[in-house]
């Protein structure tokens, strides 16, 4: 069974619930898969022998009739999670060899649930970055090329090795982390699902943490029916995060199903920016048609700030980052530098010499920011901004019950082809962060293709704690859509 | 508000973080480049508006004063880059 | 210890606020289930969260909480329904995250106020600013080895009070008379032990002298401006050395005044050993904490109802506690060294329980304190329970047995125990009020001494050493005041004295 590795993750549920294959064939085949996508560098860590144990442990358990809600499904982490006894990096040289003697909240709900880890993917370094390329394992490449093109594309970021391992049926599906668009972005330009839960929806315990306020981890998938069936399981009130939402899970997969007649859609205006290429704005259209014919009401909405949300995300993540990454100092874990004098150049050479050039960059925005006498002009003035910006969301939601807009700017670009300019490649986030500011779920939906062949993606928004609602919509989108397109297996050659 | 060499060269001392002689003023410029463009904030009235605390309506979670943890020494120490008999090691403080 | 130096240009005040860092009592930690006991093996208590591992997220213990709040409300001190916590960022080896949780803007608890009593009978009130809570750091050894300090992260993350004062001490002997109260309050509402031998609360003291006057225009304007520039001494962790540390960098800070120099606001540390105060020149380093709040946790806030319930479950404390003994009889300065310690108090209540309290307070003063004292104990290691100690008074108050016997009594029962009433009786300790046999020990006097016996007609006031007399033959069982009774009858004494 070749085509083990191109199943959806419900398909497969089914498969193995129905005893056509075992999760040990199943992990096989997508061991193998990883072994020959090396070129792609999705993974950091693969862990094929640990996925085998616990493939047929999970084996063991459906025999004796014992079957969790992912029992023996294969799945990718992003090396953000700490993975108990398993090399946690957070894509840094500053971790190390860090393995963690704890496990995330997350990744422990996967494995009580019955799923089995392939490895950690790669990503960027701290979760910093929109194309995968500050991370200390080096880029990961796109499965995906323009049409007739050997150039190699990234993969979008920080989640580019999950959004990459999906897309080259390395994974059933994978776990990412979004605090600014990074589960959607790589999730629009590799043609796959990716959602961000409302914030607290997903427990941020034993997340290596980016920006506490707005980090929030997520599924990433073929569908969304397999996004909704793994949010179900990522999900759940956690005692151990103060900042985890005290609401019942519910079954995603449920709340999904049915139709969309009469959903209010509303379209941001100001999401229609000066310049936007025209495969982005034909799609976005698009879009509002498929809803439209499927019976949802659309209309314009405004949201006044959506300006202001980039310049805040980037005074707001960079200096909680600052703080949060106080903690790599080269004492009880991580990069030590070599013979350091005294406990001065300990810290600042351990810290110069493990964070790599992005990070360093953003502690230092960070770090001044927050200093005295920039405070107020900046942190609290953005602070006050966030406020805006999450009011303009809760006007609009007076009205309607979803947002369409684009997932991203463009399409997949160049390895090294925004590198020069940090705020070129900040203003990938443009459309994926306004949701992080105001704690919202969001999730992106492969649309269509490029006249070059990429994916691209769509983005829906919906009122916190709704994600019924978003995946019942992004799942109108899907079926309209009906995104078959896979990228040619470059890699095997 | 303009940064420039003294500043980065003052907040890396802050972050602890070695920054090369010859990095202070490309940074220096990067820096510049993204407050300039930050500086858009300032065009927004933020008069009687309060400073986002929390993003989604919720209490803070309390526990229970139980002692669930700790007893763990070796698994605390298995990552330290510098450790004896149990202590964290690093190179002599002087106070 | 007066208000005042005297300089060689005219006199000085002395100006002193502090900031208390004391311990809560808790089981575990402010934001882990770490235990918080003290004097553990190294890095034995410490959880992932206290040592900062990536990923690991703080959850609010309760009972902090509770403690802070109790704590509050024992300083009369506003409490805040809604309080932040905040980072406080900078490196040391002994800080795992790089930061410390604490309060910043919006503590817990906003303004109290503490009365102290002085020795001659003076009271102050000292204003308190607030009281928040933080994490306390862990433990760093520079002396285990010739190149490395040692880490120990069992204190990281063990709840604190900070506790600031107003400047409202003006002398030594307040700001020690200061610490002792707040001690006690702290003890006696259970929210702090108040060891300062442990660390369990240590005193940063921030001292300057101004021109006389400066003080009172102070506490009218409400400027620091009429007051001196002060330094901060850190750490001084007994009562003795806060009078120390005082006392000297009052002094250090007039003569540099005098000599026409400027007091600069620092760090200071106190050199016990010395007796001193020097520059903490290591960390002088311009700080920037870049305090904001910690977007791990949500704003802290509280019910009414709950601040209620803990309001009602407050002890006695240690000013009512004085003002109803000053009511039962005793005086002011007894009821203050008694209220000092809660476990005094506690003994206290029990000694004089249905019997005069005044005669409890004496009987505590002249032989319970002086006997400990002896023995090195404190009243919690006394060997005679309070209730022995009760019934003892009470046979003396009923006649059962003279005061000379109680002495006796007491030194039975301290050195090999027992139920004073059975010893009483065991060994025949009662008070003879028998006549005939108080009678026969006259006679047996009289007979002894019959020059003594002329010589009283003329001075009456002889009668005493008769009274010795008799009591000494009677074994100092006779009651004083039948033997004084017998003998005024049988030598024919005026009716006086
Ligand atoms: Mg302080
Ligand atoms: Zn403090």
């Amino acid at each position: 069974m070749s085509d083990l590795i191109s199943l959806t993750l419900a398909e497969a549920r089914e498969a193995l619930t129905a005893k056509e294959v075992s999760s040990r064939e199943l992990t096989s085949a997508f061991i193998q898969a990883i072994e020959a996508a090396r070129p792609l560098n999705a993974f950091i860590t693969e862990t094929a022998e640990k996925a085998l144990l616990m493939a047929d442990a999970s084996d063991k358990r459906r025999a004796a009739g014992n079957v969790g809600a992912l029992e023996g499904l294969p799945l990718a982490i992003k090396d953000l999670f700490c993975t108990n006894g398993t090399r946690t990096t957070a894509a840094s040289k500053i971790l190390g060899n860090f393995v963690p003697p704890y496990e995330s909240t997350v990744t422990q709900n996967l494995w009580s649930a019955g799923a089995v880890m392939l490895g950690k993917t790669n990503m960027d370094e701290f979760a910093m970055g929109s194309s995968n390329e500050t991370s200390a394992f080096g880029p990961v490449f796109n499965p995906w090329r323009s049409r007739g093109s050997n150039t190699n594309l990234v993969p979008g970021g920080s989640s580019g090795g999950s959004s990459a391992a999906v897309a080259a049926d390395l994974c059933l599906a994978a776990t990412g982390t979004d605090t600014g668009g990074s589960i959607r972005q790589p999730a629009a330009v590799t043609g796959t699902v990716g959602l961000k839960p409302t914030y607290g929806r997903c427990s941020r315990y034993g997340i290596v943490a980016f920006a506490s306020s707005l980090d929030q981890a997520g599924p990433m998938a073929k569908t969304v029916k397999d996004a909704a069936i793994l949010l179900t399981s990522m999900a759940s009130i956690d005692p151990r995060d103060s900042t985890s939402a005290e609401t019942a899970v519910p079954d995603y997969e449920k709340l999904m199903a049915g139709s969309i007649r009469g959903l209010r859609v509303g379209i941001p205006k100001e999401y229609r920016l000066d310049g936007m290429s025209t495969d982005i704005t034909a799609l976005w259209d698009k879009g509002g048609r498929w809803l439209k014919d499927q019976g949802a009401e659309i209309f314009e909405v405004s949201l006044p700030h959506t300006k202001y949300a980039l310049p805040t995300y980037y005074i707001v993540a960079p200096a909680e980052a600052s703080s949060n990454l106080a903690r790599y100092d080269g004492v009880r874990f991580g990069y030590r530098a070599s013979n350091p004098h005294d406990i001065t150049d300990l810290y600042e050479r351990s810290r110069g010499e493990g964070f790599g050039a992005e990070v360093q960059r953003r502690i230092l925005i960070g770090t001044y920011v927050l200093s005295a006498g920039y405070y107020d002009a900046y942190y609290s003035r953005a602070q006050k901004l966030r406020t805006l910006i999450k009011r303009d969301f809760e006007q609009a939601f007076e009205k309607c019950d979803v947002l369409l807009t684009p997932s991203t700017p463009g399409a997949a670009f160049g390895i090294g082809a925004k590198t020069s300019d940090p705020l070129e490649m900040y203003l990938q986030d443009v459309f994926t962060v306004t949701v992080n500011l105001a704690g919202l779920p969001g999730i992106s939906i492969p649309g269509g293709l490029t006249a070059d062949g990429l994916p691209l993606g769509l983005q829906l928004i919906g009122k916190a704690f709704d994600e019924g609602t978003l995946l019942r919509a992004a799942a109108a989108v899907e079926t309209a859509a009906d995104f078959k397109a896979k990228p040619a297996k470059w890699w095997t050659a | 508000m303009s940064v420039d060499k003294d500043t980065v060269r003052r907040i890396a001392k802050l972050a602890r973080l070695a920054v090369a002689e010859a990095k202070l003023e490309p940074m220096a410029g990067e820096l510049n480049g993204i407050f300039k463009w930050v500086e858009m904030l300032g065009e927004v009235n933020v008069e009687g508006v309060p400073g986002m605390t929390s993003v989604v309506a919720q209490k803070l979670k309390w526990r229970r004063d139980e002692v669930t943890e700790g007893g763990n020494a070796e698994a605390l120490m298995a990552n330290a880059p510098g450790g004896e008999e149990h202590f964290f090691t690093v190179p002599k403080v002087v106070e | 210890m007066s208000r005042t130096i005297k300089g060689q240009s005219g006199e000085w005040e002395i100006v002193i606020g502090m900031e208390v860092h004391a311990q809560v009592l808790s089981r575990a930690k402010l934001f882990s289930g770490a235990s918080t006991e003290f004097g553990a093996e190294p890095n034995s208590q410490v959880s992932f969260v206290d040592a900062g591992m990536p990923g690991m997220l703080p959850v609010i213990n309760e009972k902090c909480i509770e403690q802070a709040v109790r704590t509050g409300l024992g300083l009369k001190a506003k409490i805040n329904r809604r309080s932040i916590f905040d980072r406080k960022n900078y490196f040391y080896p002994d800080l795992p995250s790089g930061y410390q949780i604490s309060q910043y803007k919006d503590p817990i608890v906003g303004e109290g106020e503490v009365t102290i009593d002085l020795k001659d009978g003076e009271s102050i009130k000292v204003g308190i600013e607030r009281l928040h809570l933080e994490q306390d750091a862990g433990k760093s050894l520079h002396d285990q080895s010739p190149d490395n300090s040692f880490v120990d992260l069992n204190r990281a993350g063990v709840a604190l009070m900070e506790i600031v004062t107003k400047p409202h001490m003006r002398s030594s002997e307040e700001a020690a008379a200061f610490l002792r109260k707040l001690r006690a309050i702290v003890r006696y509402l259970g929210t702090c032990d108040g060891n300062m031998d442990e660390g369990s609360m240590r005193a940063d003291v921030n001292v300057s002298v101004c021109r006389p006057g400066g003080y009172e225009e102070f506490r009218k304007t409400g400027s620091f401006k009429s007051l001196g520039i002060r330094c901060e001494i850190k750490n001084v962790n007994s009562m003795r050395f806060i009078a120390q540390a005082v006392e000297y960098e009052a002094r250090r800070q007039v003569d540099l005044l005098e000599e026409g120099g400027t007091v600069r606001q620092e760090t200071r540390l106190f050199d016990a050993r010395l007796g001193e105060t020097r520059s903490m020149r290591g960390k002088e380093e311009a700080h920037d904490y870049r305090y904001f709040p910690d977007p791990d946790l949500l704003p802290l806030e509280l019910e009414q109802d709950w601040i209620d319930s803990i309001a009602q479950s407050l002890p006695e404390l240690p000013d009512e506690k004085r003002a109803r003994f000053i009511a039962q009889g005793l005086s002011p300065y007894d009821a203050s060294v008694l209220v000092a310690e809660r476990e005094l108090a506690d003994f206290y209540e029990d000694l004089a329980k249905g019997v005069d309290a005044k005669a409890a307070v004496n009987w505590l003063n002249n032989e319970i304190l002086g006997r400990l004292n002896r023995d090195g104990l404190s009243i919690a290691q006394i060997p005679v329970p309070a209730a022995a100690n009760n019934a003892i008074i009470q046979m003396v108050a009923d006649g059962t047995i003279s005061g000379k016997i109680a002495k006796d009594l007491l030194d039975i029962v301290w050195a090999e125990g027992g139920d004073p009433r059975e010893v009483v009786d065991k060994r025949g300790l009662r008070q003879v009020t028998d006549t005939g046999a108080i009678d026969a020990a006259i006679e047996k006097v009289i007979a002894a001494n019959p020059a003594k016996v002329e010589e009283i007609k003329l001075k009456p006031k002889l009668a005493g050493w008769f009274v010795g007399q008799v009591m000494k033959e009677t074994g100092g069982k006779a009651s004083p005041a039948a033997v004084n009774a017998a003998l005024k009858i049988r030598l024919n004494l005026p009716d006086e004295g």
